[in-house]
């Protein structure tokens, strides 16, 4: 099909990249690694506002102060308008000044007002219109993955997500609990013959290989673990796993990360959400650290969450359901360190319903856009994947 | 993953059947009496038993076969009040300090231990009473998954059991949240258990004065002017009508502030109030409604004006969920996916719907409505719906011990959290899904493999109780038994049987068995 390589690659071969057109297997292979924030995480406090008036008198106990060097508590400018929190001081910030990094405000669901956290997920998830019937069966990854030639997708979640459920297998693996498999290959061998004729076999054939890939590649670096290097824990040690696995097996993945559902005490620059930032960007730098310096420039992770949450905080000093959120881009070869898509000044007329952000990137047009340019897909591929998108040019890669 | 592989027992089974055939020959002639001169069991019971019940085993098949299907569905909808549990399982739950206390005073105290522990000077010395006192709160939710587990898999009450669990993941609670691991036995077992056949809005009305619930979903917390509306969303949208049912974000803002004020009290006093709210205080254990955190301006909700007068606004606005028909339907729907298929049919629904709404929300008639419809009925046959994670493990244990009691549920319950369905370590409160492609994927399936390996091939620590010292007892997983002869057979495919054969042990026979795609089902 119409698989495109490059990023990078990619503006300086322009007159090549001509859509439709099929192109010899490339020396090195786009990778795309989407990162879903289940719970909806507090987008307003992570890229903050920070020439809003507006912002401070809406969050008296959970604003973040203005960038101020003298100040660690404060937010890391970023443009005039927009500064980063500072728990990701020294893991993302540094991609921004390195312009490997790019968010988007405003962005999500434009028909989904739910305000739920799981229909909305579902609704991200399968990349459908919310009118009409939906197929719960077509995850919008999956129907990316059967777009694409030479494509190696996997899921790293204990369970396989609706965005990748579809017409063929996709297999899925929870990285934090590989172990030394029991089952032998003889049992192996009985196993998938039982289910030769099932409706699972592909489930079943695509488990063990997967199952035997990842836990040779685990099992070095578990050993290069045992000779003393200092081993990350939670979503740092899934992201380093993943960037690992992404470097020499997979170009095609999906995490998911919880624990954003901050109705209460969600804390400011220190605290809870700090906290899980942190954790956050850690892992994300692990993941770029682990995929290589090759792989980073042929790479692009997209961060997003259902929506945002209320601009105003609540009663709990923490925040409730909300509509848009900040989305965020991040590659070796992207042209980042920008604030893209549409925009409003931060104010209480730009509300939606007087209380969340508004919706201006929708976030079917904004994959669209991007995996248009990441893979070179053709206007028809692009609609089997998103019907009736019009894809956004965000001109990131 | 362990290696443990039991050597010693290996070499004796081994010693005794070299080959396959032979082992299975032995232990169908040792096969349990209560079964043995019982005919072929009917492929339609069989799958009933599996359907209603945590997995079929020898003696609930045999049972089935000696009192007839209806009455056993009428044993099972309507249990007798105080279904004995047997003794090898009451003992256990009586040895759990926990249960011969209020849960109020559990939680006081663990409040006081916390309170203590903060106050403790030394970093240290406070990093170390703090972990005690996160042991001790572990230790409470491991107990409670204990008694879970053992109910399940031995109560005779077996569809209310299957039912504690559904309505549990449907008021879903994180034990991991604040200190909900000290209260989600007792949630699992006054608020969820004594109401699961009986009336919905008892069961709704029971979540909703439990402090698990109240702060779960952070209700503790809301209060007029500072409202959270954390609850009152999922109340409408998970509990009881569904989400896209007709209500607006102006209703779920109304519920919240009709909610304002139902809390958590654990102090002895009462709170400071002026005399004239005085008589509006409730405290229920600890529950609380505190007059001075509610809202007593007048709600519109769903279309209803409720005059601001206090608790009894709750009531108003529970009897216009309950009785709002969407609520028939989304529980409907929810059952059915349960028990029936991914995509239940409509007709069937609209029959429990409407037996909902003419029972006031009766949960056996829902049940009854469901198990004699003819769409129920015609879903009986093997291999029809695919079991989640839960239903997988403890179908497996029943097959393979029947009613010889485990001594320990820790490796069901480390076996449940790999798989991804761990007891009350969901953290959303939508609960598990119920579909059946959220549990067959590559990994989940591998997962599955190597917990019938660990299952098949041993005791697995279920009888080596959870204290020191303890000793291992004898015990070995029989699953070519007289059910499997007299009835399991005949239901797997030649592939399933080409592989049984070539097993080269009655532990990988077990292990084969277990990973079929049949015992998926």
């Amino acid at each position: 099909m119409n698989r495109r390589d490059l990023i990078k690659a990619f503006a300086a071969m322009a007159p090549l990249t001509v859509a439709g057109r099929v192109w010899a297997a490339p020396t090195t292979d786009a990778r795309l690694l989407v990162v879903f924030l289940r719970g909806a995480y507090d987008a307003a406090n992570v890229v903050v506002p920070i020439s809003s008036d507006f912002y401070r008198t809406s969050r008296p106990t959970l604003g973040i102060a203005k960038p101020d060097v003298g100040n660690p508590n404060s937010a890391l400018s970023l443009t005039a308008d927009w500064g980063l929190h500072p728990a990701l001081r020294d893991s993302i910030y540094p991609l921004w000044g390195k312009r490997e990094i790019a968010f988007i405000p405003f962005a999500g669901t434009s028909d989904d007002l739910t305000r739920s956290h799981f229909e909305t997920q579902d609704t991200i998830e399968l990349g459908q219109a919310v009118a009409g019937s939906r197929d719960y069966r077509s995850g919008f990854m999956s129907r990316l993955a059967t777009e694409l030639t030479r494509v190696k997708p996997i899921s790293f979640t204990e369970q396989l997500p609706l965005i990748f459920r579809g017409k063929s297998q996709i297999p899925n693996i929870g990285i934090n609990s590989v172990g030394k498999p029991g089952v032998d290959d003889r049992q192996a061998g009985l196993i998938k013959k039982m289910y030769a004729q099932s409706e699972l076999a592909s489930s079943v054939s695509e488990g063990f290989r997967v199952r035997d890939d990842v836990y040779k590649s685990i099992s070095e670096e578990m050993n290069a673990a045992n000779r003393g290097a200092v081993s990350p824990r939670g979503f740092e040690l899934s992201a380093r796993r993943i960037g690992r696995l992404m470097r020499e097996q997979f170009n095609l993945g999906f995490v998911d990360v919880g624990g954003w559902d901050t109705h209460v005490n969600q804390g400011a620059a220190t605290g809870y959400l700090a906290d899980r930032l942190g954790e956050l960007g850690r892992a994300l730098a692990g993941f770029s650290e682990e995929i290589g310096p090759a792989g980073w420039r042929d790479t692009v992770v997209v961060v997003i969450s259902e929506f945002g949450r209320t601009f105003r905080e609540n009663g709990d000093r923490g925040t409730d359901h909300g509509h848009g959120s900040v989305y965020w881009v991040m590659g070796g070869g992207i042209n980042g360190g920008r604030i893209l898509g549409e925009q409003v000044k931060v104010e209480q007329a730009n509300l939606f319903q007087n209380r969340d952000y508004p919706v201006l990137t929708d976030y079917r047009s904004m994959f669209a856009g991007l995996l248009q340019r990441m893979f070179g897909l053709e206007a028809a591929s692009i609609q089997r994947i998103f019907a009736g998108v019009h894809p956004a040019e965000l001109g990131l890669v | 993953m362990s290696e443990e592989g039991h050597p010693k027992k290996s070499r004796r089974h081994r010693s005794a059947t070299l080959l396959a055939c032979a082992a299975l020959v032995l232990i169908a002639e040792i096969g349990s009496p209560a079964a043995s001169h019982a005919g072929e069991l009917n492929p339609h019971d069989m799958v009933l038993l599996d359907r209603l019940t945590w997995g079929i085993n020898a003696s609930s098949a045999a049972h089935l076969q000696a009192v007839g299907t209806e009455r056993w569905l009428q044993e099972q909808l309507h249990p007798v009040a105080g279904t004995a549990l047997p003794d090898g399982v009451r003992s256990q739950i009586e040895a759990m300090p926990d249960v011969h206390k209020f849960p109020f005073d559990i939680a006081v105290s663990f409040d006081q231990q916390a309170k203590s522990a903060n106050q403790v000077a030394d970093p240290d010395q406070r990093r170390a009473a703090q972990q005690v006192f996160q042991q001790a709160m572990n230790d409470r939710g491991k107990q409670a998954a204990a008694r879970s587990i053992l109910r399940a898999l031995y109560a005779p009450d077996q569809l209310r059991e299957r039912m504690t669990w559904f309505w549990f993941n449907h008021f879903n609670v994180h034990q991991y949240k604040a200190n909900i691991r000290v209260l989600v036995g007792d949630y699992e077992d006054r608020a969820i258990r004594p109401h699961a056949l009986g009336k919905f809005r008892d069961l709704l009305v029971a979540t909703l004065h439990h402090p698990a619930m109240l702060r779960y979903l952070d209700n503790s917390d809301n209060a007029v002017g500072h409202l959270n509306e954390n609850y009152a969303r999922e109340i409408m949208e998970l509990h009881t009508m569904g989400v896209g049912s007709g209500y607006a974000q102006s209703d779920v803002e109304a519920l919240a502030r009709i909610l304002t004020g139902l809390g958590i009290d654990l102090r002895p006093e009462d709170p400071q109030l002026k005399p004239e709210l005085r008589p509006q205080l409730v405290r229920e254990g600890a529950f609380e409604f505190n007059p001075a955190r509610h809202d007593y301006g007048d709600k519109t909700f769903l279309g209803h004006t409720i005059k601001g007068r206090g608790l009894a606004e709750v009531d108003e606005a529970i009897d216009i969920l309950v009785h709002h028909p969407a609520t028939a339907s989304h529980l409907s729907k929810q059952i059915a996916t349960y028990f029936v298929s991914d995509n239940p049919p409509d007709s069937l629904v609209q029959k429990m719907a409407q037996t909902f709404k003419t029972t006031d929300g009766d949960i056996a008639a829902v049940l009854s409505t469901m198990v004699h419809a003819p769409e129920f009925i015609g879903s009986l046959k093997p291999g029809t719906k695919f079991k989640d994670p839960v239903q997988y493990v403890l179908s497996a244990v029943r097959l393979a011990y029947d009613d010889k009691v485990i001594l320990n549920t820790v490796p069901i319950q480390s076996w449940l959290n790999r798989l991804s369905e761990g007891l009350f370590n969901h953290d959303t409160p939508d609960g598990y899904s119920m579909i059946s492609a959220s549990w067959s994927g590559p990994g989940q399936m591998m997962l599955r493999f190597e917990i019938a390996r660990q299952i098949g091939s041993g005791s697995s620590g279920l009888f080596k109780p959870d204290v020191p010292n303890a000793v291992d007892q004898p015990a070995f997983p029989l699953i070519a038994n007289s059910l499997y002869f007299n009835g399991l057979r005949q239901t797997l495919g030649p592939p399933t049987l080409a592989a049984l054969d070539q097993a080269v042990s009655p532990q990988d026979w077990n292990t084969l068995f277990l990973s079929s795609p049949e015992f998926m089902r």
